[in-house]
């Protein structure tokens, strides 16, 4: 049974959508006449536009639906992944590691450790990112085709192949140009479409005060009850959060996902492209009053037996995701239906646009170029990109057919994250401040690292150990959300560990080659011209002091 | 080629074509509904949520196209 039905005022709104963005494609086409603007959108984006950017291309509506869902399940605890979960990460990489990735003007994070290590070490990075990518942007599309199959009824084949399709031929004409338009146009789609959910439920229940008196106590804390793991939903620790999400997955991901970090590469100079991260933090901690205030109106209607409101269930199981579409579907008249459906559409396509397009270049420059072409002119590398883009496309489309006989593929999603970026997040840590390390530390620290924390997945999976082993909580348990986190910090740290010591054994670099790419070997940058209240550290201050504000308000 | 890239429209631009039009879509249908007096099922149907909601956009999207109808992105 589906929970929304479309009127023809709704078909409209979403057939524009897709009418639009093809529009912008073919716009744009006309202003991408070589490889950099194709992959990198001519370099000469605002820190607005790279920001929003930056902050969307995270932003999809995989991650809408389930965090509503799993607030209903966890309560407040889901802001985390927002919170500590991201903006020191974010600000980090602002202040510190972009003036090694913006003034070395590599086009990719694995072009990075061409330069600091070696190409073995590149392409190492470059097959993993290249296949992660194409596995993600495959679960977004079969998650698409689910969402719109499980609430809106329509067809998986036609929901997987219009998305494909459309993106493809907007990526295809001007790649990493058409999807940071897109990405920014979703960003205002989210939160002219989703925030309405929050703003009428506030309105329906009363006020904030009352839905926070109206769910259990566990459900409003932050951090006062992760010293116990059995007295919150998500049966985790204060130390799960702060090394494995805080740290090790947040820096992971935020500071070495070529999806978020080519949005900073787009970017005209390198205060704005420092100034990116620094932008999407305060848009990011603002996330939650969609999602957060989302999952717990959906709790507080569907405890109250008056309200009419409950969470679709599939054979008695509650199925967490329909939060969001429910609320939808008991607030939204016509018209604003289609905006909603539209918003969680233009998040998919996003997400599939933006995996695509780092595809399509880790691939041209890191693998094509490097191995198989070297003497490759830039036409035919704009070539390359389009072809990739295709090829990709079709490659993603499997792996939503794939995931889509998988019964739980959305656990693949997480345990991706930990294979690949905790135990990279070392590498890069080591090799942009650490002048000592060598290519051969760098590429077995990283051999090591992915396959300690696939490993560690296994032998999980497959009860050759208790997951509360790799969690230190024994035989309580634990969930898999906590075993994620846990088994991404004894990756970083294997990594770590094993960087170190071989590089202790083998051959450096002569500090001549190192120069822009470590600290302490590079030109420090003053923004001399600058007002102090514009300068990054400042902006960044703030977005510290917003963060610290938010965890003790909600301790 | 440089005059090409002169004339490049900003991205604000398209937003406020996009909000500006899906707003009016919806800010039309919610007056329509209220004139032809449509029942919905909806909860807080009362408060006509298309209507400003839609007018909101509306408003944002013409401030977004007006202050952005003559730039152009170098």
């Amino acid at each position: 049974m589906q929970a929304i039905g479309l009127h023809f005022v709704d078909w409209f709104i979403i057939l524009f959508y897709f009418a639009f963005i093809l529009g912008m494609g073919f716009y744009l086409k006309r202003y991408t006449k070589n490889e950099e603007d194709f992959f990198l959108a001519g370099r000469r984006n605002s820190a607005w536009v790279a920001g929003i950017a930056f902050l969307s291309a995270n932003l999809g509506a995989l991650e809408l639906l389930g965090m509503t869902g799993n607030t209903y399940k966890y309560g407040m605890y889901v802001a985390h992944f927002y919170w500590i979960g991201a903006i020191p990460a974010m600000l980090f990489l602002g202040i510190f590691m972009m003036p090694f990735y913006y003034s070395s003007r590599i086009k990719s994070v694995p072009g990075y450790l061409k330069l600091r290590f070696d190409e073995k070490t590149r392409v190492l990075n470059g097959i993993s990112f290249a296949v992660m990518t194409l596995l993600v942007s495959g679960i977004n599309l079969y998650a698409m085709a689910l969402v719109l199959h499980t609430f809106v009824g329509w067809n998986w084949d036609i929901s997987i192949w219009a998305s494909a399709i459309t993106v493809a031929a907007y990526v295809t004409l001007s790649g990493l140009m058409s999807a940071i338009f897109t990405e920014i146009i979703q960003f205002f789609l989210i939160w002219f479409g989703l925030f309405l959910v929050s703003v009428l439920g506030i309105v329906e229940i009363g006020s904030v005060g009352e839905i926070m008196r109206r769910v259990p106590e566990a459900f409003s804390k932050l951090w006062s009850t992760s010293a116990d793991p059995t007295a919150n939903g998500m049966m985790i620790t204060w130390g799960g959060i702060v090394l494995g999400l805080g740290f090790v997955l947040s820096f992971g991901y935020w500071t070495t996902d070529f999806l978020v970090v080519q949005r900073a590469f787009s970017a005209k100079n390198l205060r704005s492209a420092r100034m990116t991260p620094i932008i999407a933090s305060f848009f990011k901690m603002a996330v939650p009053f969609i999602v957060i205030i989302a999952g717990l109106i959906a709790l507080v209607l569907a405890k109250d037996s008056n309200s009419g409101f409950a969470l679709m269930s599939d054979g008695g199981k509650l199925n967490y995701d329909s939060a969001l579409p429910m609320l939808i579907a008991r607030y939204f008249p016509r018209g604003l239906v289609g905006l909603g459906i539209t918003a969680l559409l233009a998040g998919f396509m996003a997400g599939q646009a933006g995996n695509i397009s780092a595809f399509n270049t880790v691939w041209t420059y890191d693998i094509y170029q490097s191995v198989i072409n070297k003497k490759a002119s830039p036409k035919h590398l704009l070539r390359m990109g389009r072809a990739a883009t295709i090829v990709g496309i079709v490659l993603s489309v499997a792996t939503a057919y794939w995931a889509k006989s998988m019964p739980t593929i959305m656990d693949y999603m997480q345990a991706i994250f930990s294979w690949v970026n905790a135990p990279l997040f070392a590498t890069m840590l080591l090799g942009m401040f650490v002048k000592w390390i060598t290519p051969n530390g760098a590429f077995w620290g990283l051999i090591a690292g992915m396959g300690s924390s696939f490993t560690m997945y296994l032998a999980v999976k497959f009860e050759w150990i208790q997951a509360g082993i790799l969690t230190l909580s024994g035989k309580m348990g634990a969930s898999d959300m906590a075993a994620n986190f846990w088994r991404a910090w004894w990756a970083w740290l294997i990594c770590f560990g094993v960087t170190v010591a071989v590089s202790l054994f083998t051959k450096k670099k002569p500090e001549a080659e190192l120069v822009g790419l470590v600290k302490g070997l590079t030109p420090e940058t003053v923004g001399a011209h600058v007002p102090w209240f514009k300068q990054p550290a400042f902006v960044a201050a703030l977005a510290l002091i917003v963060l610290v504000l938010l965890n003790v308000y909600f301790w | 080629m440089a005059d090409d890239v002169k004339k490049m429209k900003p991205i604000w631009f398209f937003v406020g074509l996009v909000l500006t039009f899906m707003g009016g879509v919806i800010l039309i249908s919610g007056i329509y509904d209220l004139l032809a007096r449509v029942e919905y099922k909806t909860v807080l149907a009362r408060l006509h949520p298309a209507i400003w909601w839609g007018g909101l956009m509306v408003a944002a999207g013409l401030i977004f196209v007006l202050a952005n109808r003559n730039a152009t992105v170098d």
